[in-house]
């Protein structure tokens, strides 16, 4: 069995990793396309020469080989284009995106997509816990299956997982559309103030105000178009999932508004 | 926050010393202060004691190395009073002892419950771990450092668990460090990411059965609380599954014993944990960048479930 090799990381004394590091310059450009193997680079690295091929060397469509699970890769990325890793992402991976299109062909770890704010990613294998937490925007597909806690506080967007997806799925959702093809754990909806869940499979148990809704036109329209736009094949039937609103009395005053009401 | 993992291979012996402490550190940003090790061995009809007489940041006064020969010297004093036959006896560090030694009894496990508490009776002293194939070792550090001071590159067996510790609750020590050896029952040893919220329940309920705890940690009550079901008759599974009834709190563990290994998550699956399974090797971490630290190639994982128990056999 071989072994990774060695990383060393500095810190300064604020616990800021590797700060005087530089973009590494190690990509190939060809054809407007740009690749390049993560391996034997740090996160900062790869992130410091994802940001130069993209916004200084203005090149719209990079792949990056062997990111090797580590974490926090591709955040921040805010400009149109389109990225492919090779390989799987750790945690915290492709957070605070707006606009590009990502296909990850292995997995991706905790809290990816967090605050993703538009544009689209394709995880081809698993997602750990947190997927999609507090997404704004955009489409989020994991094709396998997801932790816990998916689509925790999502305020809009789409999150659709092929497999089955943990427990306290959809928990605080806001607003967008969780469509699970596989089976739920239990607590799903957990807390959600609007927002719909589709499931396709079974459910352990339903949280708190969430409630079965009722299937429209629309609904159909939005499976079959957002299954036809990802290769997905024909939709499964799906059972859906709203807020029932009676947690939140979102009509009633805050007691500060009321002091200066009465 | 800590990190845990386990390794444990199918087919037979591996440098598991080596492979877990990459693991290990792979995650030292997960717990840079302390890193501890259960290690399994090939089993033998002999019995291993790893035990402290001081830990690694007790103040040296004038006395210290008189005290440690003294103490070391009543060890081997009272484990010949038990009846043991002591086939080698090691330093590995200034305080920290390894001793092989044969019981008179006829399975050649005698009473190690009699023998911990002969041994921890002397000042300062503490038992890591008894059994005829585990070996536990932990100080404070990074895994490379300790790895290197108990020279665990060659350390070879099947199976092994380790931690990475980030102190939060107790202190920076080695007690507090883990894996946990399930005293007084062999080779059963746990880490644990999390926290038990029934600890004090379930302390005082194994104290009244008999029990006695080496440290203050939570953790510690996992590992007696499944050898004590084991002892019972449960298998470690079934041990497992009554755990996520009995225990509360947020928490992934890992245990193991001579010839399985485990991991149990919490009804919430509210502490990571990523597991790659093959016919050749079982790994499993708080972070895949662990698993990948000795699977230097494209692999397929996935996050357990909440109420979650695996059992792999070695």
């Amino acid at each position: 069995m071989s072994a990774v090799g060695e990383r060393r990381i500095t810190y300064d004394a604020r616990g800021l990793a590797e700060p005087h590091a530089e973009a590494p310059r190690v990509a190939e450009i060809a054809d407007g396309r740009a690749t390049f193997d993560a391996h034997p680079l740090t996160t900062r690295q790869i992130n410091l020469e994802l940001r130069r091929l993209l916004y200084e060397e203005g090149i719209t469509d990079v792949t990056v080989q062997n990111p090797g699970a580590k974490h926090s890769i591709g955040v921040g990325i805010l400009t149109r284009c389109k990225l492919r890793f090779e390989g799987s992402l750790g945690y915290f991976g492709l957070g605070l995106i707006d606009g590009p299109e990502i296909v990850v062909t292995g997995r991706v770890g905790w809290s990816a997509c967090e605050n993703m704010m538009s544009g689209v990613v394709v995880v081809e294998s698993n997602a750990g816990s947190l997927t999609g937490a507090a997404m704004r925007g955009g489409d989020l597909v994991v094709k396998g299956r997801v932790g816990a806690r998916t689509g925790i506080d999502q305020k809009g967007g789409t999150i659709i997982v092929g497999g089955d997806a943990g427990s306290m799925t959809g928990f605080m959702l806001q607003r967008g559309r969780l469509i699970i093809c596989g089976n739920a754990g239990p607590g799903l909806g957990d807390s959600m103030y609007d927002g719909t869940i589709y499931v396709a499979g079974t459910v352990k148990s339903l949280g708190i105000d969430c409630v079965p809704g009722e299937w429209t036109d629309a609904d159909t329209e939005l499976v079959e178009r957002k299954f036809s736009i990802y290769g997905l094949g024909s939709p499964p039937a799906f059972q859906k999932f709203v807020c029932g609103k009676k947690l939140y009395n979102y009509d009633n005053l805050e007691p500060a508004e009321r002091k200066l009401v009465l | 926050m800590c990190g845990i993992a386990g390794l444990i291979y199918r087919d037979g012996t591996h440098e598991i010393g080596r492979d877990l402490t990459r693991m290990l550190q792979s995650m030292k940003h997960r717990g840079p202060d302390s890193t501890g090790y259960a290690l399994y061995g090939p089993r033998g009809h002999r019995i291993v004691m790893r035990y402290t007489l001081a830990d690694s940041n007790t103040p040296r006064d004038f006395e210290f190395p008189d005290r440690l020969r003294r103490h070391q010297a009543q060890v081997v004093e009272r484990l010949r009073a038990l009846g043991a036959t002591i086939h080698d006896v090691e330093a590995e560090t200034e305080y920290a002892y390894r001793i092989v030694l044969e019981l008179p009894s006829q399975n050649g496990t005698g009473d190690l419950k009699a023998i911990a508490d002969r041994i921890e009776d002397i000042p300062d002293c503490e038992v890591l771990s008894l059994g005829h194939s585990l070996e536990i070792v932990k100080d404070l550090g990074d895994a490379e450092s300790v790895a290197h001071q108990y020279e665990l590159g060659g350390f070879t067996g099947t199976h092994a668990i380790g931690h990475v510790r980030m102190a939060t609750e107790s202190d920076v020590d080695i007690s507090g460090a883990h894996p946990y050896w399930a005293y007084p029952f062999s080779d059963v040893a746990v880490v644990h990411n999390g926290q038990l919220t029934n600890y004090f329940h379930w302390k005082r309920r194994l104290e009244r059965s008999g029990h006695r705890f080496q440290s203050e940690c939570d953790s510690e009550i996992i590992a007696v609380y499944l050898a004590e079901k084991m002892s019972e008759g449960a298998s470690l599974e079934d041990a497992m599954h009554t755990s996520l009834e009995d225990l509360d709190g947020v928490f992934t563990y890992i245990a193991v014993t001579d010839d399985a290994l485990g991991v149990a998550k919490d009804e919430m699956a509210a502490k990571p944990l990523v597991l790659y399974e093959s016919d050749e090797v079982v790994a499993l971490a708080s972070e895949e960048i662990a698993i990948r630290a000795v699977l230097d190639r494209e692999i397929e994982t996935y996050d357990p479930y909440e109420s979650e128990v695996l059992v792999w056999q070695r």
